[in-house]
């Protein structure tokens, strides 16, 4: 398993998090030194990977902070989501990432569109593993949202771990804040995450 | 400047026993007091920073909003204010124009005037306000008046400092940005006349030092414990996902730093929710000292207005801390609003 070094020396806040945050999701990354010369970028990068699930030691040499930061256990690489564990079990993350950017399927009759929809949601619900995250954007977000067709098959694959993300932006942008029905408001910086990520991504348009 | 050096800075200056003087150095008051007549009473303060946002216009009416909030703090209203400003030669001068419209329109808004300013040429922009404003003497609320038995009432969600750390690390989602936006330059008017119809005598603005910081001053002033519920601290959206992630400001550490051992925060709390208490406010809310009656009206009256008050303690006669913070309740759901939180609509 792969090392990395971050060196942060002559970094201000955020910047040594930011650093540190992008090593861990470079895929094949098993443990991490983050070099920081200030106390409150140590205290800051301890902070964010504890709360991220990772172990931390310190040791001090040449005026700086050597932060030893490795994940406890396997080595897959962690998912750290805007610094919060997911709720994922495992079985869900292992599977795919669905980013769904409409909600209507396909070009044509948007009747049909709603049907076609409906019948992928249905599948999905069925898969094993079910997939690790759904992201919704655009007009996707009506899907999460009351009034949804797919509200059951989507309570089925949240109830079995898979991350329901809802675009913050769509949701103020069509004004059904309020309405959000299932899983949580989402922003493009998570859902970059995920689709950056070590998932496989199919994009639903 | 952090509290510790700036109170070892200030143990030189000379203090003045003047009988006028009603309120000046000692107390660590947001404002000075200068007794007029019986009835009027003179309130003068500064307050000026280096920009927190890239909109010129609301980094002028934050600038202002926090610089009259040390009048309301005091029980006054503004009358009048100054400019101060710093501007490089290398940034286009519509940049200022933006600055200072947005003091402009938020001294105006707090129906004082503008009566003019002083510009220094300087590497980094800074923009602020010296404002002077008129209190009934009898009416001044400084830190030095809260008694036992007095109930805490925040006017303003906490996590300014933590959000804009944030901000510059682009992850805040544009809503909470905006509510942000809008909470920093809100005035802080309507929960300041709101407390002096309920007979407030004690109060303080939630500024650089954080809740902790400012907090402790009032409780030192008065000679009294503050007891703090963290679990009804209202917080701004977004605020606890970015200090898990440790986008903590450091005058947060700062501020912790210069109260070691002067405050008891309960075992159970968090790091980041540690950090929440000593995170530094950018023109914050109002923290009131006042009997229960009037801190339920307080509430009530400003809800009514929009304005999201909560009561986050009580006053507690000394003990051997300034400052108890008493356990955590849940703020722990992930993604949707926690509890607490100001809903982003």
């Amino acid at each position: 398993m792969n090392h990395k070094t971050v060196d942060c020396r002559g970094l201000a806040c955020p910047q040594p998090v930011l650093n540190t945050k992008k090593a861990m999701e470079t895929e094949g990354i098993a443990s991490i030194i983050t070099i920081v010369d200030n106390d409150v970028a140590r205290q800051n990068v301890i902070l964010f990977a504890k709360n991220a699930g990772y172990e931390v030691t310190e040791e001090a040499k040449d005026d700086a902070f050597h932060l030893n930061i490795s994940h406890p256990g396997e080595a897959l690489p962690s998912k750290t989501d805007g610094g919060y564990k997911q709720e994922t079990t495992r079985s869900a993350e292992s599977g795919p990432v669905y980013f769904i950017t409409t909600n209507a399927l396909g070009q044509g009759s948007p009747d049909l569109g709603q049907v076609l929809i409906k019948s992928l949601f249905t599948t999905l619900a069925e898969m094993n593993p079910p997939p690790a995250a759904l992201l919704f954007l655009n007009t996707g977000v009506f899907l999460t949202c009351a009034g949804s067709d797919v509200m059951n098959q989507l309570e089925k694959m949240h109830a079995s771990g898979t991350s329901v993300l809802s675009c913050g932006t769509c949701l103020d942008y069509y004004k059904i804040n309020d309405k959000l029905k299932i899983g949580s408001v989402s922003n493009m910086f998570e859902i970059n995450n995920w689709l950056s990520g070590p998932h496989m991504v199919t994009t639903i348009a | 400047m952090g509290p510790h050096t700036l109170s070892q800075v200030l143990r030189h200056i000379p203090v003045s026993n003047d009988p006028r003087l009603m309120v000046g150095l000692e107390t660590s008051d947001d404002a000075a007091v200068y007794k007029l007549n019986d009835d009027q009473a003179l309130i003068q303060t500064v307050d000026f920073f280096t920009p927190m946002v890239d909109d010129p216009y609301l980094y002028g009416q934050i600038a202002a909003a926090n610089a009259l909030s040390d009048i309301y703090a005091m029980g006054g209203r503004p009358l009048m204010a100054l400019n101060i400003v710093c501007f490089p030669d290398c940034l286009p001068h519509t940049i200022l124009e933006e600055i200072l419209r947005g003091g402009a329109e938020k001294v105006q808004e707090a129906g004082g005037i503008i009566a003019g300013g002083h510009t220094v040429r300087d590497a980094e922009p800074k923009y602020g306000l010296t404002v002077t404003g008129l209190a009934r003497p009898e009416q001044i609320t400084a830190n030095a008046g809260a008694r036992a038995g007095d109930l805490l009432v925040l006017t303003k969600p906490l996590g300014t400092g933590i959000i804009i750390t944030g901000i510059k690390a682009e992850m805040v989602s544009e809503a909470a940005v905006s509510v942000a936006a809008q909470s920093m330059s809100a005035l802080n008017r309507e929960a300041s006349e709101a407390m002096l119809r309920h007979g407030a005598k004690a109060c303080t603005d939630i500024t650089g030092f954080g809740l902790l910081g400012h907090a402790s001053e009032m409780a030192g002033a008065s000679g009294v414990t503050l007891e703090i519920d963290y679990s009804s601290l209202p917080l701004l959206p977004e605020t606890m996902n970015m200090a898990r992630m440790g986008l903590i400001p450091g005058g947060a550490y700062d501020n912790r730093e210069y109260l070691r051992g002067r405050v008891e925060l309960d075992e159970g709390l968090k790091p980041e929710e540690q950090m929440l208490l000593f995170d530094p406010q950018t023109s914050g809310g109002l923290l009131v000292s006042i009997p229960a009656p009037g801190a339920e009206k307080i509430i009530s009256e400003l809800a009514g207005a929009g304005i999201h008050a909560a009561i986050i303690g009580r006053v507690l006669p000394r003990e051997e801390k300034l400052i108890r913070v008493v356990p955590s309740g849940d703020k722990e759901e992930v993604g949707t609003k926690a509890k607490g939180e100001v809903g982003t609509q």
